[in-house]
């Protein structure tokens, strides 16, 4: 399997005035393409600041990243955002619809900046997929948490992504709609054989991703494969 | 922004209404010294004997003044000048000033026969104290340099300088011929504890001078004429201060509105705790009140510093200097209306905090914040136009004039939300879904929810529309002025010429190659009775409505059988020609004819140098007033006054500044009593005068302006947080910088040109109506400075949107969706 996903030494460090934190410290992963990944740890280890980097969002202060096979440390934004248009995905916790656009315009968005003509009929079919067809021109703010999460979902999957990020997927959810939500993102991940990468809090959505890498102050301290018998211990 | 929209109203309002109550007081306080007397009797003719002895029975002193335009010659540069003659008998002036170099001069000219000459007069010729200059027969010696006169104007002064003489040594000029237009002046102190306005107050003691058609001024009078002749001036101040002050309501509406927009979370979580909305009302109410309070206290202040420049500005308008003064009165009025309006225009967005749900801690929705049927907000609504209503009726005293400007702001207004409606529809309906997505985004976005689109179409159109009808009517003003210099106008007029001496002018004027383009007969009448009664029984009469200028006025006839092109019949039918015996039908101009109440076939009696001669009204003109010829309201046809005393006019046209020299120094030479106006000099002054006032227009519009560039700022602004939130998603989901520029560009450029455009229409419409009814001035429009304006309207508008979004472009998406998002 090839390589979707490699971080080599990668930090980060937020200068605020005189004083500098360091949020995250000499990052080291590889991902393979297909696989589903969560990122666990405590509030403040920088899961979602690793996520952000990892998806182009932000800029490490060191350290290289490899994309889809692209090395994303110097590209511009432009060339980024053009990688992710094409190739990633996104998942919020806060779902960032927009919320001046109905269902269906937020699902077309991708698809439209790819210049794809097909894109309402995609994305009609995207949130039929995930049980929306009646409700394709509603508002944001006229869905509840959970329809918003699956419109949310359907616009990640559009552009048929290599790798897909989603940020505390379940996070703002009831449990029933946490576990629908999951299972309709695990369900679209195995039809679409997206590569998923999942920051979460919740220890249940982990177990059901292949591998766990868990963070604290910054760093990894320890890299699980659930379906392989074997474990890596951070650093080594 | 809240603040600078305040400040800059206030400014503008303090220091517009500080140096209008200065110059109000200065007139209260120099009116004295403007008249030089206390009071003047003024007519076309010497005072009659009884008049005089009326006169000296309440004068502790007396003087006079005989006033006339004539050529001068200077024999040491062969230079000739139009000059005004000042012939001075008496101790004239009582109060006030010559100003003369050598101070001495001011006294001894009456003495030594010499003459006091304007200074610009004899920079402009290289005089000195001690040359020479030749008024009409007689040479006299500069005696003293008159460096600046009371209650003369420069605008007056730029094309006429004055020359003053005693009158003693008038006769030997021989300027004063029968037929000659002097202006006799007679000046009175009156003894100390003489009740002027009770004088001038009572008509009986006027009646004696109106019959005999002198006309009586009293430091009051002069008071009252003052600020009649700079009411204009302060009407269009008022009017500049107006729009500063509304453009600065609506800055402080819409940046309220954004900062309450930002704090709507906050009050959501204070009204889950338990915070009433009228209280979380207050709380935000009295923030910006206090903050609103401070920026009118520092517009206050700035505006007081800033008066200190307009009389600078003005200087050459004004008849003197208006001292500089804190006027605590405009300070107080600025401050209360300041306050007023603050609170007023900040209650319509502060209102919406009573009605934030406490649900929006829990979900943000976009429709609930702005509930359109809450009536308080109506109120706030009805209270601003009533709010404006008063402001105006206070600048303007008049309930016409307030009443139609707050039905033209309210129509300006309503329209434009009527046509942001329109197009937010039209854009829907007709939404062309084939074009690419850049160019759908930039236009769903004009319709979408929380679209700015009313906000931005309704605030850039009237502050467009205010500063366009300001460009307007400035430029009608200016190019109706300038259209009378244009092409083939006859740019000299020859006048006081004696009937023997017109052919021989002619003559010399056409041995120049020069058109003699009107050549008119004057007689000077008046008017003895009209309609069957006598001019006494109409003045008895109470129920007439002559005008009482009308009445007495001289009136200066000419008489022909064919009529000008600019001057069209619009009733009746002309008689060119009376035989001997017959009824004398005359013409008269509309306006003329409407002050007098006289139309078709009515009898009009004149009194010409005492003859008395009956006429009847044939014909009503309708005289057009824009090129350079001599025009009259009455005409008489041939064959009734050739024989009348009479003196005639020349029109006439010179090439260039070299002929027009020579022709002039030739005429004076040798029909001294000639006096010959180069209306060139007189446009270029005049041209000279309207820039300085255009200037004074444009630095006071600035203003405006800078008000309304703030309020579109703050108007662009309420649509940053709607759409920087938009665009960093777009970001995060893969559009590319040129993508997002484009969408907000296209969003921002059907913004601004369609509220540019209905604001320059409604300004067209507007300035029509202004430019004819108010002002009648021909309307025309120089097209230039209009797309100008649009231009610079809608790039401002795109580069403020655009600059909105820069801050997404520069920035990573994850730091600015944690700051403005998460």
């Amino acid at each position: 399997m090839s390589k979707i996903l490699v971080a080599k030494k990668i930090s980060k460090v937020y200068n605020s005035g005189s004083k500098s934190l360091s949020v995250l410290k000499d990052i080291n992963f590889e991902l393979e393409a297909g696989q589903s990944l969560s990122i666990i740890g405590p509030s403040g280890s920088g899961k979602t600041t690793l996520l952000g980097l990892c998806a182009g969002l932000d800029k490490p202060t060191s350290g290289e990243l490899i994309l889809c096979g692209e090395t994303i440390n110097n590209k511009t934004e432009n060339e980024k955002a053009e990688l992710r248009n094409a190739k990633v995905g996104f998942i919020f916790q806060n779902f960032q619809l927009i919320p001046t656009l109905t269902a269906l315009e937020n699902v077309m968005i991708p698809l439209e900046l790819l210049g794809r003509s097909e894109a309402k009929t995609v994305s009609k079919d995207l949130l039929g997929r995930v049980g929306l067809g009646e409700r394709m021109d509603h508002y944001p703010s006229q869905l509840s948490g959970g329809e918003q999460q699956r419109v949310s979902i359907a616009r990640a999957f559009s552009n048929t992504p290599q790798i897909l990020f989603a940020d505390e997927p379940t996070g703002n959810l009831d449990e029933e709609t946490g576990l629908s939500i999951e299972t309709l993102l695990f369900d679209l991940n195995k039809e679409e054989k997206t590569t998923l990468v999942i920051v979460t809090h919740d220890m249940e959505l982990a177990m059901k991703t292949d591998r766990k890498i868990r963070l604290k102050g910054g760093r990894i301290i320890s890299d699980e494969y659930s379906s392989i018998d074997h474990s890596i211990e951070a650093g080594q | 922004m809240f603040m600078s929209s305040i400040i800059l109203g206030i400014m503008a309002l303090v220091a517009i209404n500080s140096f209008n109550y200065n110059l109000v007081k200065d007139i209260d306080a120099q009116t004295k010294s403007v008249l030089g007397a206390d009071i003047m009797v003024e007519g076309n003719k010497p005072l009659p004997e009884h008049l005089q002895v009326y006169l000296d029975s309440i004068a502790e002193d007396q003087a006079s003044q005989f006033e006339f335009f004539s050529m001068s010659y200077i024999p040491s540069t062969e230079g000739t000048q139009f000059t005004r003659i000042k012939a001075i008998d008496g101790g004239f002036p009582y109060y006030g000033n010559l100003v003369t170099d050598p101070p001495q001069s001011k006294d001894s000219y009456k003495v030594e026969n010499t003459a006091l000459v304007d200074d610009a007069l004899m920079f402009e010729h290289e005089l000195t104290v001690g040359d020479s200059i030749r008024l009409g027969k007689q040479m006299y010696a500069i005696g003293g340099r008159l460096m600046s006169s009371f209650g003369s104007v420069s605008l007056g002064a730029g094309f006429a300088p004055s020359v003053y003489i005693s009158q003693e040594s008038l006769t030997e000029t021989e300027l004063i011929q029968p037929g000659s237009l002097v202006e006799y002046k007679y000046f009175v102190k009156t003894p100390e504890g003489f009740d002027r306005e009770k004088w001038d107050n009572s008509a009986e003691r006027m009646k004696p001078f109106r019959e005999q058609s002198f006309r009586v001024r009293t430091v009051e009078d002069q008071k009252r004429s003052l600020n009649r002749a700079f009411s204009f001036l302060n009407s269009f101040l008022n009017l500049v201060a107006l729009v500063a002050l509304l453009l600065g309501c609506i800055g402080v509406a819409s940046s309220v509105f954004i900062y309450i927009k930002s704090k709507i979370p906050s009050i959501a979580v204070l009204r889950c705790l338990g915070m009433k909305g009228n209280q979380a009302f207050l709380v935000y109410f009295l923030q910006i009140m206090v903050l609103g309070f401070i920026g009118v206290l520092i517009g206050a202040a700035l505006g007081s510093l800033l008066q200190v420049v307009l009389p600078i500005l003005l200087k050459d308008v004004l008849p003197y200097e208006v001292k500089l003064s804190i006027s605590w009165k405009a300070i107080f009025q600025g401050l209360t209306i300041g306050t007023l309006v603050t609170g007023l225009f900040a209650l319509v967005p502060l209102l919406a905090i009573r009605l934030v749900s406490p649900l929006r801690t829990l979900r943000s929705s976009f429709d609930e914040d702005l509930a359109p049927k809450d009536p308080l907000k109506w109120m706030a609504y009805i209270g601003i136009v009533l709010s404006l209503f008063l402001f105006l009726f206070t600048l303007t005293g008049e309930l016409r004039t307030a009443g139609l400007f707050t039905a033209g702001l309210l129509a300006a207004f309503l329209l434009l939300y009527l046509l942001s409606n329109l197009m937010m529809w039209a854009v829907k309906k007709f939404f062309p879904s084939g074009w690419s997505f850049v160019f759908r985004q930039g236009l769903a976005n004009l319709y979408r929810p929380n679209n700015q689109t009313r906000t931005l179409i309704v605030s850039i159109g009237l502050g467009t529309a205010i500063l366009t009808i300001l460009f307007i009517i400035q430029g009608l003003i200016l190019s109706n002025v300038n259209s009378m210099d244009a092409g083939n106008q006859p740019n000299m007029i020859l006048y006081g010429i004696e009937s023997e001496q017109v052919d021989d002018i002619s003559k010399l004027t056409e041995s120049k190659d020069m058109p003699v383009v009107q050549k008119v007969p004057i007689v000077t009448m008046k008017l003895a009775g009209w309609k069957g009664k006598t001019k006494e029984e109409w003045i008895r009469d109470t129920t007439r409505r002559a005008e009482r200028w009308v009445m007495h006025r001289e009136a200066r006839v000419t008489y022909r059988d064919t009529l000008e092109s600019d001057e069209p019949i619009v009733a009746g039918e002309f008689i060119g020609v009376a035989n001997p015996g017959d009824s004398i039908f005359i013409s008269l101009d509309k306006s003329w004819a409407e002050s007098l109440d006289v139309w078709l076939g009515d009898e009009l009696v004149w009194n010409v140098q005492g003859a008395l001669i009956t006429t009847y009204v044939s014909s009503i003109r309708e005289i057009e007033f824009r090129s350079m010829r001599t025009r009259f309201f009455i005409l008489f046809p041939n064959g009734v006054l050739e024989e009348a005393p009479q003196f005639h006019v020349l029109v006439t046209k010179s090439p260039n500044n070299q002929v027009m020299g020579e022709y002039r120094r030739a005429v004076v030479k040798a029909y001294p009593n000639v006096s010959v106006v180069d209306l060139g000099s007189i446009l270029a002054t005049l041209s000279d005068i309207l820039s300085k006032i255009s200037y004074v227009i444009k630095f006071m519009a600035g203003f405006s302006i800078l008000t309304g560039l703030i309020v579109l700022i703050s108007s662009l602004l309420l649509s940053k947080y709607q759409r920087i939130r938009e665009s960093v998603l777009l970001r995060t989901i893969g559009a590319k910088s040129h993508q997002i520029l484009k969408i907000n560009a296209i969003e921002y450029a059907i913004l601004g040109s369609l509220s540019a455009l209905t604001g320059i229409l409604i300004a067209i419409v507007g300035s029509y109506l202004i430019a004819t009814s108010e002002l009648d001035l021909e309307f025309n429009i120089d097209w230039l400075p209009i797309v100008a304006i649009f231009v610079f309207i809608v790039s401002l508008t795109v580069m403020i949107g655009l600059f909105n979004t820069k801050e997404v472009l520069q920035r990573s998406p994850l730091e600015v969706l944690r700051k403005e998002v998460g």
